[in-house]
């Protein structure tokens, strides 16, 4: 019964890590871009919502319907800005430019907030669990299991049933018949950013809830982020989610074993699934 | 008017008299220099060899900490467990890294750009979270070098006769001149390959792949001696590094932000992809560093910031901005046609 619970748990830390990693993996599909800075910018979001809820004093939930829009902006003008003109064939200009970025939010965060640990307080269901047969699961975790698979199947009927959606994937075919068809590769861009900012704020409101976080959190997240993006296959959205499941219960299982062995678990997982399947589990582009 | 071929040859004096300067350093400078002067020439180590891998191979590898943690480790082994001498336990660190680069090479170079990047972070997380179980060296809290270790090493009695200076000064001035050596020599071996056949292939390559592989140029053999070569660099760097620090733990050792984020921004400032870009780079970095000493993470905002810039505007960076206004090229790359043009 120990390893249906911790399979389970593991499943349900899955989720998190889906959410991390959903972003991602919108904007990787899309335009191939390696965002390095994107756990930054998920703690960015995470801050963003916590200065939300002192300032008005609002339930985190709320505080962070007011701070999407705001993440969105700032990822379309980080795309606009910045990050088109670094894409294209060279690989290197974009992660050397999201790599400084990640660094500059960093430290600009330690220096406006302190390195303090920081937490968003939701109120009494953040210790409210479930009885699920025989075992008993954590109303949050639960939720933001549930709000992975939410998420990523409304990418999905944005990606595969709405005009944008299809904007998208012909941008992401070819970018240039795209842009001979009347479609402005650079504004579809900045509009997938942006929405992967709106995700980055939902993944930064479950991790503000369910731990601590300071300004040097974003890489240790970012990893997991990754490789549940590269496990999963490029431009699976449905195998991000895959692989963010299967890493979660690869470190809950060697946590189970040994709980240094947690993390170390995980990553094994990454390296062995990659040699059998270099491409991921569920590869949809062809690169 | 000089032409730039003499401009060229003066810059070449130029370089050699700071590098006789350099080797003077622990003679007339103080031990503190020495010290600074230590942790730049090794940043430089480091950088010139992530330049090869990144500038001139295409491995963009976020996880160059794997070589000079293990480096570290490897030295350390050697020193605690089996009572070696330092010096031949640098060499232990450099082999044991090169080592380490053969599976991890056999697990990245499957993975393509971006995802090889992942992969070779997520090695070196691998590598620092196995290290940490290695309880006979500390285990996650790491241990420090028997005291004295350094002052009885090879070589040190006779820099102390020779300087008549105290044994920890005299250390000093040993890995002082490791680090100026182990510079040197991989700055010069980095000339000398990239003028090579295989050079000129790994360029070929980097310039345009299928055109490489029709005449002959086997991108993935190229690719691996470089990852090879350049993760022995580095945890030679590595070892001496610790020799000089003397306490290594798994967070210390195995730090991204230190051995890796550091040498990217150096190498990028400076100029990816140029072999003299890693020495301004570092140049720049040191600067910065002491002006902003007092504003505590200000200087690595400052960094990220021009980092971001650089890759925006100059791709090559401060030493290709130089080249390109001045004509000033040290161990310029390129090869003379047979034919004499017109200059």
């Amino acid at each position: 019964m120990i390893w249906v619970d911790t399979i389970v748990q593991g499943i349900l830390l899955g989720g998190l890590y889906a959410l991390f990693a959903a972003g991602l993996s919108l904007v990787f599909g899309i335009m191939r871009l390696v965002n390095l800075a994107h756990g930054d910018l998920i703690v960015l979001a995470a801050f963003l919502i916590l200065t939300v809820v002192n300032l008005l004093g609002l339930n985190p939930f709320v505080a962070a319907l007011i701070a999407a829009p705001v993440m969105f902006a700032v990822g379309w003008l980080l795309q606009s800005y910045v990050l088109n003109r670094v894409l294209g064939d060279d690989i290197l200009p974009p992660l050397l430019v999201t790599f400084g970025l990640s660094v500059v939010i960093q430290n600009g965060l330690l220096e406006s907030f302190s390195a303090d640990s920081q937490k968003l307080s939701a109120g009494p269901i953040e210790a409210a669990s479930l009885p699920l047969g025989p075992i008993t699961v954590g109303v949050m975790p639960l939720l933001t299991l549930i709000s992975a698979v939410v998420v990523i199947f409304a990418l999905n009927q944005l990606f595969y049933r709405t005009k944008l959606g299809q904007a998208f994937r012909a941008t992401s075919d070819d970018a240039v018949t795209a842009g001979l068809m009347g479609i402005r590769p650079r504004n579809v861009f900045a509009i997938a950013t942006g929405i992967a900012m709106v995700v980055a704020t939902i993944a930064a409101l479950y991790l503000g809830i369910r731990a601590n976080f300071d300004p040097s959190i974003g890489p240790a997240r970012l990893i997991y982020a990754f490789e549940a993006v590269i496990i999963g296959g490029l431009g699976s959205l449905w195998g991000t989610l895959a692989g963010g499941i299967l890493i979660g219960v690869a470190q809950a299982l060697g946590a189970a074993v040994n709980p240094e062995w947690q993390i170390l678990a995980g990553h094994i997982a990454f390296v062995i699934v990659l040699l059998i399947r270099p491409r991921g589990l569920f590869p949809r582009a062809n690169d | 008017m000089m032409t730039n071929s003499s401009k060229s040859t003066l810059s070449r004096g130029i370089t050699a008299l700071v590098f006789l300067a350099l080797v003077f350093v622990p003679v007339i400078g103080s031990r503190a220099m020495v010290q600074d002067l230590f942790m730049v020439l090794t940043l430089l180590v480091l950088a010139l060899n992530w330049n090869m891998l990144a500038g001139f191979a295409g491995l963009v590898s976020v996880g160059q900490q794997a070589f000079v943690g293990i480096g570290a480790y490897a030295m350390f082994g050697g020193v605690i467990l089996w009572g070696w001498d330092p010096l031949p336990a640098i060499l232990l660190g450099g082999v044991a890294a090169m080592f380490l680069s053969l599976p991890i090479a056999f697990f990245t170079f499957r993975l393509n750009g971006a995802y090889f990047a992942i992969g070779t972070w997520v090695s070196a997380e691998i590598v620092r979270l196995s290290v940490a179980q290695w309880k006979a060296l500390g285990g996650g809290t790491g241990t420090s070098l028997p005291k004295g270790t350094t002052k009885d090493m090879f070589g040190v009695p006779q820099i102390k006769d020779l300087l008549g200076v105290s044994s920890s000064a005299a250390a000093d001035a040993l890995t002082y001149w490791l680090a100026l050596g182990l510079a040197v020599v991989t700055l010069l071996a980095g000339y000398v390959f990239l003028r090579s056949r295989m050079g000129l292939g790994l360029q070929a390559i980097r310039d345009n792949v299928e055109a490489a592989r029709s005449v002959g140029v086997d991108p993935l053999r190229l690719k691996a001696l470089v990852f090879v070569l350049s993760a022995f660099g580095t945890g030679l760097c590595g070892a001496l590094l610790f020799i000089q620090i003397t306490r290594v733990s798994p967070d210390a050792a195995f730090s991204v932000v230190d051995w890796t984020a550091f040498v990217i921004f150096i190498t990028v400032i400076g100029g990816i992809g140029t072999l003299p870009g890693p020495v301004v780079g570092v140049l720049v970095f040191y600067i910065l560093q002491r002006v902003l000493a007092d504003y505590g993470t200000v200087y690595l905002i400052v960094l990220g910031l021009i980092g971001i810039v650089i890759m925006l505007f100059a791709r090559k960076g401060l030493w290709g901005m130089f080249t390109e206004k001045t004509g000033i090229e040290l161990l310029p790359l390129r090869h003379k046609s047979l034919q004499r043009s017109e200059r």
